[in-house]
């Protein structure tokens, strides 16, 4: 954690923008750049750039561990659900067009949530492995 | 033009890369790094691969450097000398290197519009894409529909990668516990 005035304030007007950020390249990569991919990593910079100026325990506050180990696994969840649904609804694995009855509908619904789930994975193993890998010095001075 | 400047960048990435290999002081290596990382963000922007530069930037210069950052902290800031000499690992490299620059001599050239693979399923991709799907950015449409299969695959390596981390550096954390426990 850091004591310097400049950057605690420059941190707390940048990671606002920075989050809102990640959701505008998720949920506009349909038309612009960008994607789950890019979200999650944007997302879990935007959370490491907190723990780097604020200390680790508060962003350990803000996502815990349990929360960012469940993302982990939720994102791959997610997505094969989505491949699931498309096997219920008389479908192949992973098709879209019979997630709706309009087909390009279906279409947009399951790049939607399949999108999500890369996301949430991403940022989940970013994270783990920043706190792991920041954790683990505080560890061994205990 | 463009190719002007990807060729600066690509210039100056080859500095930092040699400049990177003589510093021994660890903290001016992940720097180096760093600013390796934003300068391949930066040409991934100008061959128009806006998703690229942003992966690259968020995770080569972003994250990575706050990692190696970290694993700084746990080891000492200096490099050790190395023990051997390094004319073989040296000539091992230069010739893997002369071996794939062969290799390059038969690939299509640079962003050639008629090379093989802009011949095969992409024209579909083009032509069809927008009609099926409804979305205008063919990237999207590609990874996360026509490509499912492949980004369910990628994301399961995601997956798998968080959860090696977690089984290789949490382990060492019990064993250290259970030393201090008798």
């Amino acid at each position: 954690m850091t004591r310097d005035m400049v950057l605690r304030v420059v941190a707390k007007l940048l990671i606002p923008f920075i989050l809102l950020f990640a959701l505008y390249v998720q949920f506009h990569g349909d038309f612009g750049p960008g994607g789950g991919f890019q979200a999650g990593v944007v997302f879990a910079a935007a959370m490491v750039f907190y723990a780097v100026i604020y200390g680790l325990d508060n962003a350990r506050r803000v996502l815990p561990d349990w929360l960012v180990e469940s993302m982990i696994a939720a994102g791959v969840l997610l997505y094969l659900g989505v491949g699931f649904a498309g096997l219920m609804l008389g479908g192949n694995f992973l098709d879209y067009f019979v997630l709706d009855p309009d087909p390009v509908a279906g279409q947009h619904r399951g790049i939607f949530w399949v999108e999500a789930g890369v996301a949430i994975t991403v940022s989940g193993v970013m994270l783990k492995i920043f706190y792991l890998f920041a954790g683990r010095g505080t560890d061994g001075e205990q | 033009m463009e190719a002007l400047i990807v060729n600066v960048l690509l210039a100056m990435m080859m500095v930092a890369v040699v400049v990177l290999a003589r510093t021994r002081n660890l903290f001016a290596v992940i720097v180096l790094a760093g600013l390796y990382s934003f300068l391949m963000a930066t040409v991934m922007v100008a061959l128009d691969a806006v998703d690229v530069a942003m992966t690259e930037a968020a995770v080569g210069a972003g994250v990575s450097t706050v990692l190696l950052l970290g694993a700084l902290h746990l080891c000492r800031s200096e490099e050790a000398k190395p023990v051997h000499k390094p004319w073989l690992p040296l000539a091992v490299t230069a010739a893997t290197g002369l071996v794939l620059v062969y290799g390059t001599w038969d690939l299509p050239a640079f962003s050639d519009p008629e090379a093989p693979i802009h011949k095969h399923v992409a024209p579909r991709y083009l032509e069809e894409g927008p009609r099926e799907t409804g979305i205008p950015n063919m990237v999207t449409a590609v990874l996360a529909s026509y490509r499912g299969y492949d980004t369910l695959g990628e994301t399961t390596v995601v997956f798998t990668a968080g959860a090696g981390i977690i089984a290789l550096l949490r382990r060492r954390r019990r064993a250290a516990a259970d030393k201090e426990a008798p």
